[in-house]
């Protein structure tokens, strides 16, 4: 124990999050109760803690009624810990002597209709909060060394954007390209809306600016086969067609981008009379058959369903700008787009929809339950609106597929120790706090990986991911969270590698020492998150601020 | 050249931006018309899907 227990004086400050907590529990009976705690000196109600007065509240009880413990009985921490952390640390307190206790989620928003019983588990979690505050003991932050140099995964345009940006900023990094050329799928693309410019004078572009910059080293035909290591020391194989290349880095974007869901089985699709949206952007680049009068195009093809029920968000622009295209190189063709919900968001997107229509593009929506058939020189909907089958002449049937996600993104998700979501797309650390970068330090994500993307926003993403990822490249360290495993009792890890096999993040090893093989904590790449201290049966590991006897406090403190 | 930053306006964008180059090293302006940072954010509850408190 770090201090002997009448020296310990715990504030414990009950926050009301203006009705969100207030509103359902009872707080006054809560402070009564949270001041009767063994070691609670000082208890505080505060409309919002997290507020600018709040926060201050924290720093004046700390000072004014000497607390060397803060519990802040809240909201989720994953938000606002490391403010009121922080908060502790300005005031002089070790920001690890203070915990967090949410009795948001946990007690007023699961049980808004039972005052009683939700204040009653309020005052358990608390009790248990204070229990474990009472051990807490002060932890210094971990300084680590970054390798100024980046690895951009994908040449399409999200990681030819990314790897230009860090270039530009001076920064040296390698960018691994599957395929033998750069550029992704903007290859097979025709003209690009709502500019229509070519998007091959853009691949062009940006090819010449990635190949000619000296700062970029370019692997094509190549794969990442093996990642180790954590922020700012990364070591990662790239095989070539000239063997495998080794290379030291200190982050990783990840701009794998998606795959064109091919229709195989639906409406007929052969890729001649029936094609996809991306190939009909090859029909027109190649300069449509002027015998071609009839165009059906239909949306949400393989997608909004129950395989993949998500919107792939770019099919619909994509529709009505090659519906213009058809109409422009075609001046008679009729071209009719059957959707089930037009998605043109933005401006551009707005008025060329608008646009189409003005140019007599043709839209009629169809119900998915009743959806079009495609026949050998027709398509039949159905029509809502006039209540009966609609026939439609094609001589050249589209399909709006989405984008999936790609055939080796549980490969790489697996080497970079990366998640991806329910439809295989890579998941970000937070939608809002993190977008562009994976829960894992030093790794971001950027393009169609992420999610469809069109060019505006793969590229918007490549510059924000190469943004976020200059800041440890800028700083040259890293401060990472002590909350870490650490071998607690170096005499009873037998070396057995348990740990090691389990771990997620590739935080320990084993290591040969005067006293025999002892696991070693990488203390950078460990996120804290208690597999190997569960684990070890000799309980030998120990996680900060999460040690065995901090926990069975708490659980002592939960059944008095 | 001076190096530093000046950002126009201190909602979740400016913000942002202020923070990460802040954290790059780069001394940041940050210019807000109103009394307080946060713009619209600071005025919504909680954001979709994360529930998270917009505050």
């Amino acid at each position: 124990m770090p201090e002997k227990k009448e020296d310990i004086r715990i504030g414990v400050f009950l926050c009301h999050c203006g009705s969100n907590i207030a509103g359902y529990l009872n707080m006054e009976e809560l402070a009564e109760f949270s001041e009767k705690l063994p070691h609670v000196t000082f208890v505080q109600r505060n409309l919002y803690t997290c507020s600018e007065g709040g926060i201050n509240e924290i720093k004046k009880g700390i000072k004014e009624q000497n607390l060397n413990r803060v519990v802040v009985a809240s909201c989720t921490p994953r938000t606002h810990e490391p403010l009121f952390r922080s908060s502790c640390g300005e005031a002089g307190l070790n920001p690890y002597l203070f915990e967090m206790v949410n009795i948001r989620d946990q007690c007023s928003w699961v049980h808004m209709k039972e005052q009683e019983d939700g204040t009653n588990k309020a005052k358990d979690l608390v009790r248990m909060g204070v229990a474990k505050a009472a051990l807490l003991e002060p932890q210094e932050s971990i300084m680590s060394e970054v390798q100024v140099r980046a690895l951009v995964i994908g040449g399409g345009i999200a990681g030819m954007t990314s790897a230009l940006a860090l270039a530009n900023r001076g920064y040296e990094g390698g960018l691994v390209e599957r395929e033998e050329a750069l550029g992704g799928l903007l290859n097979n693309l025709n003209k690009l809306g709502p500019t229509m410019i070519e998007a091959d004078e853009l691949v062009e572009e940006k090819t010449r600016s990635v190949t000619g910059n000296s700062n970029i080293t370019v692997f094509t035909n190549a794969r990442v086969t093996e990642v180790q290591g954590f922020i700012g020391k990364y070591k990662v194989d790239i095989e070539t067609e000239s063997g495998v290349k080794k290379i030291d880095i200190g982050v990783i974007i990840v701009a794998t981008g998606g795959r064109p869901f091919v229709p195989e089985g639906l409406y007929n699709y052969d890729g001649k009379r029936v094609v996809t949206q991306l190939e009909m952007e090859k029909l027109l680049k190649a300069g449509l058959d002027p015998a071609i009068k009839n165009v059906v195009m239909i949306q949400c093809v393989g997608s909004r369903n129950e395989e993949r029920p998500y919107c792939s968000r770019i099919c619909c622009q994509t529709a009505v700008k090659n519906a213009m295209l058809i109409r422009e190189l075609n001046p008679d063709a009729k071209v009719s787009i059957l959707y089930r919900d037009m998605q043109m968001y933005g401006v551009e997107n707005e008025e060329m929809f608008r646009d189409s229509k003005a140019k007599g593009v043709r839209y009629i929506n169809y119900d998915p339950a009743n959806p079009p058939q495609v026949e050998p020189d027709k398509v039949r909907v159905y029509h809502a609106l006039l209540g009966r089958d609609m026939d439609l002449p094609a001589d050249l049937v589209v399909l709006s597929t989405p984008l999936v996600s790609q055939e080796d993104a549980e490969v790489i998700s697996r080497l970079l120790r990366v998640p991806v979501d329910e439809n295989g797309f890579f998941l970000e650390g937070h939608v809002k706090l993190k977008p562009l970068d994976f829960a894992t330090d030093g790794i971001f994500l950027c393009g169609s990986a992420h999610f469809p993307a069109n060019i505006r926003e793969a590229v918007a993403q490549g510059l924000g991911a190469a943004s976020r990822a200059s800041i440890p490249l800028s700083k040259g360290s890293v401060v990472v969270e002590p909350i870490i495993s650490v071998l607690a009792d170096e005499d009873a890890c037998r070396g057995c590698g348990l740990c090691v096999a389990l771990c997620p993040y590739g935080a320990l090893e084993i290591q040969k020492t005067e006293k025999g093989r002892k696991v070693h904590v990488i203390d950078v790449a460990c996120k804290g998150c208690g597999v190997c201290a569960a684990t070890c049966y000799q309980h030998a590991l120990s996680i900060n601020s999460f040690t065995d006897q901090q926990i069975e406090a708490q659980l002592e403190a939960f059944l008095d | 050249m001076s190096k530093d930053i000046l950002v126009i306006g201190g909602g979740i964008a400016g913000m942002q931006s202020s923070l990460d180059l802040a954290d790059m090293g780069i001394k940041v302006h940050l210019v807000e018309k109103l009394p307080s940072i946060g713009g619209k954010m600071a005025q919504l509850d909680k954001t979709f899907p994360t529930n998270d408190c917009a505050i």
